[in-house]
């Protein structure tokens, strides 16, 4: 379990060539060994989601797949959601409707959201609540989290 | 340009957005060495032996520390609200003689990595001799820790306050009215968890702790203090911090140790909580059950309130020392009149994790069983439970209203209040009466659906001071510093909308500096909803100050005798009546010395905040799931510098008013351990438990003591939930008085339904 393994991680189009234990967890491959804290530990049990990524498009806990078990897989974190100076939908709906307070839930939710609008653009609303409901807040109250998702999904289907 | 009262969205947003926010764990040194802490396992024992041989073999293992390490380390004082003769009950950075609560700190790993420190801490093994535990803060006290202090009970403190003649008032009542009410334990949980790096520079002699939050001033004082430091050599520096609500900040002893650890290891040292360690070791709060009996006339008038309530403190007393127990007896109360009082507050030490403050501490308790109190006297009168709130509000006229009992150390003062009226213009707001007469028409159909009002009073803007410094940069840029802390309540865009609005320049232009103790000398920190007031006010006197300096000097630049013809308008110096002005960029470079100037604002009392909740249910009578239909926050705010944000901190508050009420609790077995540890057993509110909040925010009634007439809004969305779902539920179910303890998940109520109707049998 110590002995530690070569890997190259895809992450937000980019690959690194990393060195870690079988046991690490893809969440502290991608803090740790890529520099890529923008993804967060919340609990480290798979309950909160603050550290959603998208593996080949569809949100996983990093907390709870080992970074060995990737492979081949394209990984997204919250770093790759910009455009270089464009503000993905969802952020930019984010800052404009107080979607976020301490942020620390932020990227999380911004990820698992981006995976269920790009798997089905045409979600409706309770079904987008039942998404977001896999993720903790504790600031917002979710309320603004919802709107802004909710403007950035008719956004992103203009 | 006016920038108060406008929406503007967040300067501390974008990064957050991007990915590039710091919290504690994304600081990385090189040669970091990881703490981690190995917690007892039992609730309560003599400490026999630490065996620590096996792990201080594990690879990558540095150091091993038990309390022998840290004997010359003091116990962690008071922060706030000292009373005497708690101070035996303060908790060691490292367990001593014995453990006090499952997840005291016993030892410390030191180790390369956080997988080698977990791997090492797994083989320390603690022996200790277990004890009888003690669980019931309303069971008579027992010993704290018989051998090594004996005679030194489990009862540090009991808070009494009292005003008016009570006996009389009993005499003369027509109705008494008893209640024993509880709410349950819980606690602010933010999604970050704690963490700490510090880091000695050899060179200069700074230790710096990186982390910090909520209170960095006071904490870098008490870590100087405990570790014998020197004033300036250490600073406490604070990056994004993930959610307050109370608890984060607060001087823990891994804080301390962190510090220790890199003076004497001679290495920057990390220590990031796991979740299962913060729902073991940081403060819980709540646990409180109060006994009312109230002297009642025939209107529902309460003549006379006498109440005995016990907090369930857990193992120790930390940095709030009496502070939940004293503001409960301070504000149970409230809103009304209320002739007579007397409150025997009992502290009480149990052999759970230590208990602090959580947004909006002893008021949520208090105002469950004050407004559950006030729902049980309309029922046994038979009257309408909003008419009898009506009857007891203090009018506006008797406004100022001194309450003749103090709560922090200051008199508690209703500095302005118009109770009657925003009762009124909520319950119009809602439709109260087409509200009440649909859930009477659903429940006449078999449905479970019932309305609860409740009213609180808040309390904000704890002084006595602060301090904010104000900066004119060359590219004419403005520089805030302050000594408040952010939380992520949006610090850096209220008071750059304060200095806005004064220097006539978009917030973009202003910079707002918090946190850091090297950059300002003094700061109070963020909490007891006083950041806005407190340093909202000092930001637009060093705002003001600012701006005279800007125009005397630009008054310098055109040759001006005094600067009476110049006035600050959109982002430069306009000379009045002429075309001719100045950028700020001009005159901070053509200026030869720095433009600054500083704001300090006292405050001896605080302002006290007030709102009516207004909750629909509709409770499953197959599951027993309560489900919240509507909710509404009327709340005097006396004045919203940001709208939204404002909006935002109700909401929030408003859905930890709802775990609170439904759905969290710390849960101990009968020796203590804790039966929550996890996110599976310690259930919050998701996006599918709340509903949309709705907000009557209200300006008509701004605080007459502080230069901006604003209340604070961090706490009021929370306090009364518990007493208006409470009130709620006991509708939806036609049970008055069904609800006197919280949460109520499902199984607990209906287990309660049962009881009642047995008791009612």
């Amino acid at each position: 379990m110590t002995d530690k393994v070569n890997i190259a991680l895809r992450v937000n189009g980019k690959s690194y060539a990393i060195a870690v234990e079988p046991r690490r967890s893809l969440a502290d491959a991608l803090r740790e060994d890529c520099g890529l804290t923008g993804t967060h530990l919340g609990c480290e049990h798979g309950v909160c989601g603050a550290c959603t990524v998208l593996v080949d498009g569809k949100p996983v806990r990093a907390c709870l797949m080992f970074a060995v078990q990737v492979g081949e897989t394209e990984v997204r974190t919250v770093e790759g959601l910009a455009k270089g100076e464009v503000l993905h939908p969802l952020q930019k709906q984010f800052w404009e409707n107080h979607g976020l307070q301490c942020g620390f839930c932020t990227p999380g939710f911004l990820m698992l959201a981006a995976g269920a609008l790009e798997a089905d653009p045409d979600i409706s609303d309770d079904e987008l609540r039942e998404v977001l409901s896999s993720n903790l807040c504790r600031c917002t109250g979710y309320q603004n989290i919802i709107k802004a998702v909710k403007l950035a999904a008719a956004e992103m289907r203009k | 340009m006016s920038a108060i009262g406008k929406s503007l969205k967040r300067l501390e947003d974008k990064p957050l957005l991007l990915g590039q926010g710091r919290f504690a764990a994304d600081y990385q040194f090189d040669r970091q060495l990881i703490m981690r802490v190995v917690r007892s396992p039992v609730a309560f024992g003599r400490i026999l032996s630490i065996d620590a041989e096996d792990a201080r073999a594990m690879p990558g293992v540095v150091a091993i520390w038990t309390a022998a390490d840290v004997a010359d380390i003091p116990l962690i004082d008071f922060r706030m609200t000292r009373i005497k003769g708690l101070e035996p009950y303060r908790q060691p950075v490292l367990a001593r003689d014995y453990v006090r609560y499952v997840g005291e700190p016993v030892a410390l790993v030191f180790a390369e990595d956080v997988y080698q420190a977990e791997d090492a801490a797994d083989l320390v093994f603690c022996d200790i001799d277990e004890g009888v535990v003690h669980l019931d803060a309303t069971a008579p006290p027992v010993e704290f820790m018989p051998e090594t202090l004996p005679g030194v009970l489990s009862e540090p403190a009991v808070i009494t306050k009292a005003y008016g003649e009570l006996d009389q008032a009993f005499a003369k009542a027509s109705h008494v009215v008893e209640l024993e009410v509880a709410v349950g334990r819980h606690t602010g949980v933010p999604m970050e968890t704690r963490g700490a790096l510090a880091v000695h520079d050899p060179n200069t002699g700074v230790l710096t702790m990186y982390g910090a939050a909520k209170v960095p001033h006071y904490n870098r004082d008490a870590i100087g203090r405990m570790l014998g430091l020197e004033k300036g050599a250490i600073e406490l520096s604070e990056g994004h911090v993930g959610g307050g609500f109370g608890i984060r900040g607060e001087l823990y002893p891994e804080d301390v140790l962190v510090c220790a650890a890199a003076l004497r290891l001679g290495r920057p040292v990390k220590w990031i909580e796991d979740r299962r360690e913060h729902l073991l070791a940081a403060n819980h709060s709540r646990d409180q059950v109060h006994r009312l009996r109230a002297a009642v006339d025939d209107r529902g008038f309460v003549l006379g309130l006498e109440d005995e309530f016990f907090t369930d403190q857990g193992a120790y007393v930390r940095t709030h020392g009496g502070t939940v127990s004293d503001l409960a007896a301070a504000l149970l109360p409230g809103p009304y009149l209320i002739p007579a009082y007397r409150v025997n507050g009992h502290i009480r030490l149990t052999n759970k994790t230590p208990s602090g403050t959580y947004r909006a501490p002893g008021r949520y308790e208090s105002t469950f069983a004050r407004e559950r109190l006030m729902d049980v006297i309309a029922h046994r009168l038979g009257l309408d439970a909003v008419e009898v709130r009506r009857v007891n509000l203090i009018p506006e006229d008797r406004m100022p209203y001194d309450r003749k009992i103090d709560a922090l150390g200051t008199e508690v003062v209703y500095d302005a209040g118009k109770y009657h009226d925003l009762l009124d213009k909520t319950l119009a707001h809602v439709g109260y009466d087409q509200l009440r007469a649909e859930a009477a028409d659903r429940r006449s159909k078999g449905e479970h659906v019932g309305i609860g009002v409740a009213l609180f009073i808040e309390k904000s803007g704890l002084g006595p001071r602060d301090l904010v410094r104000a900066r004119l940069l060359k590219d004419g840029s403005i520089e805030i510093i302050t000594g408040v802390a952010s939380i992520g309540q949006g610090v850096e865009t209220i008071v750059a909308q304060i200095c806005a609005e004064v220097l006539s320049v978009e917030i973009e232009q202003i910079c707002v500096v918090h946190g850091q103790t090297s950059r300002i000398e003094v700061g109070l920190g963020a909490f007891a909803s006083r950041v806005t007031v407190m340093t909202g006010s000092a930001a637009q006197i060093a705002s003001r100050a600012l701006r005279d300096k800007i125009l005397a000097a630009a008054a310098t630049l055109l040759r001006k005798d005094s600067a009476e013809d110049l006035t600050l308008v959109d982002g430069m110096v306009r000379l009045r009546d002429s075309n001719t002005t100045l950028q700020l960029r001009e005159i901070a470079d053509q200026t030869p010395d720095i433009i600054e100037a500083e704001g300090w604002f006292h405050a001896d009392h605080m302002n006290y905040p007030y709102g009516v909740h207004v909750a629909k249910v509709h409770v499953d009578d197959q599951t027993w799931g309560v489900k919240i239909e509507r909710y509404v926050v009327g709340y005097e705010v006396g004045r919203a510098i940001n709208p939204v944000l404002v909006h935002g901190q109700i909401a929030g508050a408003a859905v930890q008013g709802i775990g609170g009420a439904l759905l969290e609790e710390f849960v101990y077995d009968e020796s203590g351990q804790p039966l929550a540890t996890s996110f599976a057993d310690y259930l919050m509110p998701t996006s599918n438990e709340t509903c949309q909040i709705e907000m009557f925010l209200r300006e008509d009634c701004p605080s007459p003591q502080n230069p901006l007439g604003v209340r604070g809004a961090g706490e009021g969305g929370l306090t009364a939930v518990g007493a208006a779902i409470g009130a709620a539920v006991d509708d939806a179910l036609q049970s008055p008085g069904l609800v006197d303890c919280l949460p109520i998940g499902p199984s607990k109520l209906h287990a309660m339904v049962h009881q009642y109707s047995r008791n009612r049998d």
